[in-house]
């Protein structure tokens, strides 16, 4: 097959052909080009509104894409060798439960380590499939999970020959890659299909030295989260398909829950972010992998923190590490990392990515720049001059291997009753907790609530986690089966 | 010809200065550099079309920025100087014998290049042999510091821009520690008069407050900046800008001043009352 020509927008394009036109809206959005509201035309400017228009010939339909969007889907596919691309407007959730649904029926099981997001076990109350949980290697020194070892993975698939494919997070949010290539490999000996969750790892495909992506390692499917390090708007992203997956099937799952009325904001931000990194993807990565290192030189040369990197791979468990994640654990100068991650947004006016009880995440991407930087380092340097105490009876954050009682679905759906959290020891709880960001679920639906987590959970509340998934929105209560 | 050079001070108000040429105009890493030569300010620096120094009346706000300090602190000998690529900041500092050594940080080269050019009588100390230029960011330079200055000068471009992260809390207390136990940082704290101005003004304000025991803010009239009217701040572990001042050894120094004198010194920190509120509302 010709190469595409990777300078080519086509949603965008046409969308700069549709506005030449000066088309009389008969059709929705009814705001008709901003002009039926003008304080968030104001607000957004007139370029933006102006293409914030509805599926029409010249400017083709997600639900159906012939035109430009199949050709966007196509230059995409190619840029990230897939054989297939779909454009998403849902967020990379929308990716990973349209890959799941795609990959499970009701009754199915799925291996998958524990520490996914919670849009993967959505997708499973949603179609009814059983977790199989490795559970992921822990780092003690850092309180974090890591990859699957391979010999986890085989023995999960030993026990449950009859699982339907395996999901890995390829890298987790932290930059932990597993042996992709590997697991793809147990997965297709099995018949199973081998899932990507790919949030964190967009600059994969495109930059120099970097872990393996999900398509170049053989997996059947990847979730990538455009819009996080590739630089397209909020909730747009790209889920990527292999040769031996039906792409028919694929779009019919997704039009189970998508919208019809895609946004072109979202699309073209997609489109035209595919074409800057398929010219200038790889000097655009080196470049922040650059500040990255730079950064962790600097972090680690105030003393008391830890930003941790590639001297962490052992080869299993950490197989690969992203060096593009500014990870930095904190515990040893006796704060929390969500402590330090409140401090820099309160007091020093610095957002960053995630703090949980042992780390922060500070979140680098094409837009980054090195006066930045210095100012992320001067704060965490002035932090540990102004804020360090001693360590002792800070908790780390151990992994605590979920108890399965009861499917997701099952246990979503099933007669419950709402419980003060507290005494809630020993029931099956049938919603999710979890400190968000990252979205790791704490608690999923199905699980034996036990003391070890009650009291994780108590603990990430008083120190300021933000906690969501509950019925309850200030988590004093929880439902559990009945 | 009719050139004009215009900056504006707010999206409705701006400053025009009649033009006779331009003497240099490049951009380096880090923002455009013009050097012009005009009729009434004679040369005018402009860092992003904001105007930095002019022949005509740099000396109010160098007097300004080095003497308070120094009419406070009798023991001053090691010297931070941060931006101030432009050398009028050191040229004042130079005429202290007391002062041992000056170590001036500047990010971008090309200032320094092309006011020892076309600014040299502004540039004229910087090959003084206490003087010692750093090219980096400053942040990082002071991040490394500990206990090393008996006085920090802040002599930054505007707080939107590459400047901004020296109007940060992180900024302020590396400088603190950067001090010694007696040490003062002065810094140029911008207008209080528009909007814009003033809302930077109280936030870098508030910020020093909450790291320095004593901080205060004093003003100076200067006609080519916002308003022309500048405030500096005081910030200090030790010394009050009032009550420790030593008038009779500063004058003693028989240096001759075009602007500062030591009643002057007093006077600077009585504010009017608008601003008296806007700086209590942080406090």
């Amino acid at each position: 097959m010709d190469r595409l020509n990777q300078n080519k927008a086509p949603i965008h394009e046409a969308l700069e052909r549709f506005r030449q036109m000066r088309v009389v809206p008969f059709d929705v959005p009814g705001h008709k080009r901003g002009r039926g509201n003008p304080e968030l035309t104001e607000f957004l400017g007139q370029q933006c509104v102006s293409i914030d228009v509805n599926s029409m010939k010249p400017l083709d339909n997600l639900c159906h894409p012939v035109s430009v969007i199949r050709e966007a889907e196509q230059l995409a596919a190619e840029a990230f060798g897939a054989a297939e691309a779909f454009l998403m407007v849902g967020g990379t959730t929308s990716s990973v439960q349209s890959m799941v649904l795609t990959a499970c029926k009701r009754g199915d099981k799925i291996i998958l380590p524990r520490n996914v997001h919670r849009s993967v076990i959505n997708a499973l109350i949603l179609c009814g499939a059983i977790p199989v949980y490795v559970n992921p290697e822990v780092d003690h020194r850092l309180g974090i999970s890591l990859g699957m070892k391979r010999e986890q993975v085989e023995k999960a698939i030993n026990e449950h020959p009859d699982a339907v494919a395996i999901l890995v997070n390829n890298p987790t949010y932290y930059g932990v890659c597993s042996d992709l290539k590997e697991i793809v490999k147990m997965a297709h000996a099995h018949g199973m299909l081998c899932l990507a969750d790919e949030a964190h790892g967009t600059h994969f495909y495109f930059g120099k030295d970097l872990p393996v992506s999900a398509m170049a390692a053989g997996a059947d499917m990847a979730s990538v989260s455009m819009h996080k390090s590739g630089g397209s708007l909020t909730q747009s992203s790209f889920l990527l398909a292999g040769p031996n997956v039906n792409a028919g099937y694929i779009r019919q799952i997704i039009n189970l829950t998508q919208t019809t009325s895609g946004s072109y904001l979202l699309m073209s931000s997609l489109d035209i972010s595919r074409r800057n990194l398929a010219l200038r993807g790889e000097e655009i990565f080196t470049h922040v992998r650059n500040i990255a290192e730079y950064a962790r030189a600097e972090i680690n040369a105030i003393g008391g923190y830890y930003a941790f990197s590639r001297e962490m791979i052992n080869g299993d468990s950490i197989f690969d590490f992203d060096p593009l994640k500014l990870s930095i654990h904190t515990l040893d100068i006796g704060l929390a990392g969500i402590e330090v991650y409140d401090l820099l947004r309160d007091d020093y006016d610095i957002q960053i990515e995630f703090g949980d009880i042992g780390n922060i995440l500070a979140y680098l991407s094409i837009g980054d720049r090195i006066q930045e930087v210095e100012r992320l380092v001067s704060a965490l340097a002035e932090i540990r001059r102004r804020y360090q105490r001693d360590k002792t009876g800070m908790l780390t954050q151990e992994y605590i291997p979920p108890q399965v009682i009861a499917s997701p679905q099952e246990s979503f759906y099933a007669d419950k009753v709402s419980l003060p959290i507290m005494e809630t020891e020993g029931r099956v709880c049938s919603e999710f907790v979890m400190c968000y960001p990252p979205g790791i679920p704490i608690l999923a639906p199905g699980e034996k609530i036990t003391r070890d987590i009650l009291n994780y959970i108590k603990y990430a509340k008083e120190k300021g986690c933000s906690m969501t998934g509950p019925e309850d929105p200030d988590i004093e209560y929880l439902n559990v089966l009945k | 010809m009719d050139l004009w050079f215009s900056e504006k001070h707010t999206p409705d108000v701006k400053l025009s200065l009649r033009i006779e040429k331009q003497l240099f105009s490049k951009t380096s890493d880090y923002q455009r550099i013009d050097i012009f030569e005009s009729r009434e300010f004679g040369r005018v620096l402009s860092l992003d079309g904001n105007i930095m120094l002019t022949e005509r009346d740099a000396f109010i706000y160098n007097e300004m920025i080095v003497h308070v300090p120094m009419a406070v602190h009798k023991n001053i000998r090691k010297v931070l100087v941060i931006g101030a690529g432009d050398g009028g900041v050191v040229k004042e500092l130079t005429r202290y014998s007391r002062i041992t050594r000056i170590d001036l940080v500047e990010m971008d080269s090309m200032v320094v290049e092309a006011c020892r050019q076309y600014l040299p009588g502004n540039a004229c100390q910087l090959d003084d042999e206490r003087v010692h230029i750093h090219y980096e960011n400053a942040l990082k330079f002071i991040r490394y510091q500990e206990e090393e200055y008996d006085l920090i000068i802040v002599d930054s471009n505007d707080p939107y821009g590459p400047s901004e992260g020296l109007f940060t809390k992180e900024f302020y207390g590396n400088c603190y520690k950067a001090l010694k136990e007696d040490g003062i940082m002065v810094n140029q704290q911008g207008s209080p008069f528009y909007k814009q101005d003033a809302d930077a003004m109280q936030r870098s304000h508030k910020r020093i407050a909450n790291t320095f025991p004593i901080c205060r803010v004093y003003q100076a009239h200067i006609p080519t900046y916002a308003a022309g009217y500048w405030l500096f701040g005081f910030a200090s572990k030790k010394f009050h800008p009032i009550d420790d001042i030593d008038t009779e050894s500063w004058n003693e120094l028989h240096l001759r001043t075009k602007y500062y004198t030591t009643r002057l010194h007093k006077g600077a920190f009585y504010l009017p009352a608008f601003l008296e509120e806007m700086l209590e509302e942080v406090e």
